[in-house]
C-alpha cells in the first residue's frame, strides 16, 4: 500500500521516475541529438572557414566576385542566384512542414501532395547547386594568371560594360600591372579557368577546397533527405502510417529536412553574405 | 503497472501517438487551426529578411557594421525555423534546455578560435 502510495506521488514530477521525462518518443529524441551532433560538426567546417578566410584575408577571393552568374542573364548579377536557391530551400521547407501539419490532421492524400511537393523542392536545389558547381568549376571565359609563387592575376573585367582587359591584370589587393611588368608576370605563370582543389582561379586555392566540401556535405544532406523522404513517401501511398494511425514518422523526417534548411542558412551568410 | 493502462485509455480521443519506450507514454500532438497560418507567416519572415540580406549587401554600409547586421539576422532566421518549423517552441522545458545549451560549446569554440586564429600569422 505504502509502495502504491510512492509511485502515485512522484509521477507527478517529470523527473521522479515511471514516466518518460521529456514527453517525446523515443525516435524524435534521438533524431533531435543527431541534429544536434551534425550541427557541431557543421559548426566546426565553418569555423576552420572563418579561421583560414581570417589567415588569408587580404587574397581571399569575395563571393561577389565568384558567383555572378544567373540562367539566361547576361553580365554580373552576384547573389541573386544564391538568392534563389534560398528560396527554393526555405519553400520546401514550407511544404515538409505542411506535410507534418496534414499529418496532425491524418489527411493522408494532403500528407502525400506536401510530401511530393517537398521532393521535387529538394531536387530542384539539387539541380540548382549542380549548376553553380559547373561554373565555379568552369570558370570564367578570360580565366586568371596563376604565378608560380601562387599568385593569383586576374586580367581587368568592366563591371558595366563587361569588356576584358587581358594585358591588365588585378592582383590581390586590387593592385594592378600592365604593359611589361604584366608580361613577365604572364611568363612565369599558368593561364588556368576555374577552380579545383589545387588552383583557383579567383584566389586562394583554399576558399574552393572549403567551397568544395562545406557546398558538398550539405548537398550531401540534402541528397539523403531527399532519399529518405521519397522513402516516406511511398510509405504514406501505400497507407503504413495510416495503419499504424499516425504520422509521427513524417513528424522526424521533417526534423532531418529542415535541419538541412537550417545548415543553409548559415551556408548562405557566411560563404555569400559576408 | 495498472495506472499507466487507465491514462491510456483517459487519452485515447486525443490526438497523439505513445512514445513507445518502456513507460509509452502518450504523446498529444498540437492539433492546431491556426497551425497553417503560423507556418506561412514564418515563411514570410524567413523570405523577407533574406530579400532584405541581399538587398542590403551592396549599399554604402560599411562592412563591420553589415557583418553584424547579417549575423543578428541569422540568428533570427535559425530562430524561427527551429522554433516553428522544427517545433521546438512546443516542446517541453527541459528538453528545449538539452538542445539548446550543448551550443555553449559552440560559443567557447568560436572564442578559441578567434585567440588561437591571431597567431597563425606566426606559424605561417
Amino acid at each position: 500500500m505504502s509502495a502504491e502510495a510512492a509511485v502515485a506521488s512522484t509521477s507527478n514530477k517529470s523527473w521522479g521516475g515511471g514516466k518518460s521525462p521529456y514527453n517525446v518518443s523515443w525516435g524524435k529524441m534521438y533524431m533531435w541529438f543527431f541534429l544536434v551532433s551534425d550541427a557541431f560538426t557543421f559548426s566546426s567546417l565553418i569555423l576552420a572557414y572563418g579561421v583560414m578566410r581570417h589567415r588569408f584575408s587580404e587574397i581571399w577571393p569575395s563571393a561577389n566576385d565568384v558567383f555572378t552568374h544567373f540562367p539566361f542573364v547576361e553580365g554580373h548579377v552576384p547573389l541573386a542566384y544564391v538568392g534563389l536557391m534560398t528560396f527554393i530551400l526555405i519553400m520546401s521547407s514550407v511544404t515538409m512542414v505542411l506535410a507534418v501539419d496534414a499529418g496532425h490532421r491524418r489527411d493522408k492524400k494532403a500528407v502525400g501532395t506536401w510530401m511530393l511537393l517537398t521532393i521535387i523542392g529538394g531536387f530542384m536545389f539539387l539541380g540548382s547547386q549542380a549548376w553553380e558547381w559547373y561554373h565555379f568549376i568552369h570558370g570564367t571565359e578570360q580565366g586568371a594568371y596563376i604565378h608560380q609563387d601562387g599568385t593569383v592575376g586576374r586580367p581587368k573585367v568592366d563591371h558595366h560594360t563587361n569588356a576584358v582587359d587581358m594585358n591588365t591584370l588585378v592582383l590581390p589587393g586590387k593592385k594592378e600591372i600592365s604593359g611589361s611588368e604584366a608580361e613577365a608576370f604572364k611568363a612565369k605563370s599558368e593561364h588556368f579557368h576555374g577552380a579545383n582543389l589545387t588552383k583557383n582561379e579567383y584566389g586562394h586555392p583554399l576558399f574552393g577546397d572549403f567551397f568544395f566540401f562545406i557546398t558538398g556535405f550539405h548537398g550531401f544532406h540534402v541528397f539523403s533527405g531527399v532519399v529518405i523522404n521519397i522513402i516516406i513517401y511511398i510509405n504514406v501511398l501505400n497507407g503504413v502510417y495510416a495503419r499504424r494511425g499516425h504520422y509521427e514518422q513524417v513528424e522526424k523526417t521533417g526534423l532531418y529536412w529542415h535541419f538541412v534548411d537550417l545548415v543553409w542558412v548559415f551556408v548562405f551568410t557566411f560563404f555569400y553574405l559576408v | 503497472m495498472a495506472s499507466h493502462s487507465n491514462d491510456h485509455n483517459h487519452n485515447e480521443k486525443k490526438h497523439g501517438y505513445y512514445t513507445g519506450d518502456i513507460h509509452n507514454q502518450f504523446v498529444e500532438e498540437h492539433h492546431d487551426p491556426k497551425n497553417v497560418s503560423i507556418i506561412w507567416r514564418t515563411f514570410w519572415i524567413l523570405l523577407g529578411v533574406t530579400l532584405f540580406e541581399v538587398g542590403i549587401a551592396f549599399t554604402a554600409i560599411p562592412k563591420d557594421i553589415l557583418l553584424v547586421i547579417f549575423l543578428v539576422l541569422t540568428i533570427v532566421k535559425a530562430y524561427y525555423i527551429v522554433a516553428f518549423f522544427m517545433h521546438l517552441k512546443n516542446e517541453k522545458i527541459s528538453f528545449k534546455y538539452s538542445i539548446l545549451l550543448p551550443f555553449f560549446l559552440i560559443l567557447y569554440f568560436i572564442v578559441m578560435a578567434i585567440a588561437e586564429g591571431n597567431y597563425l600569422n606566426f606559424i605561417g
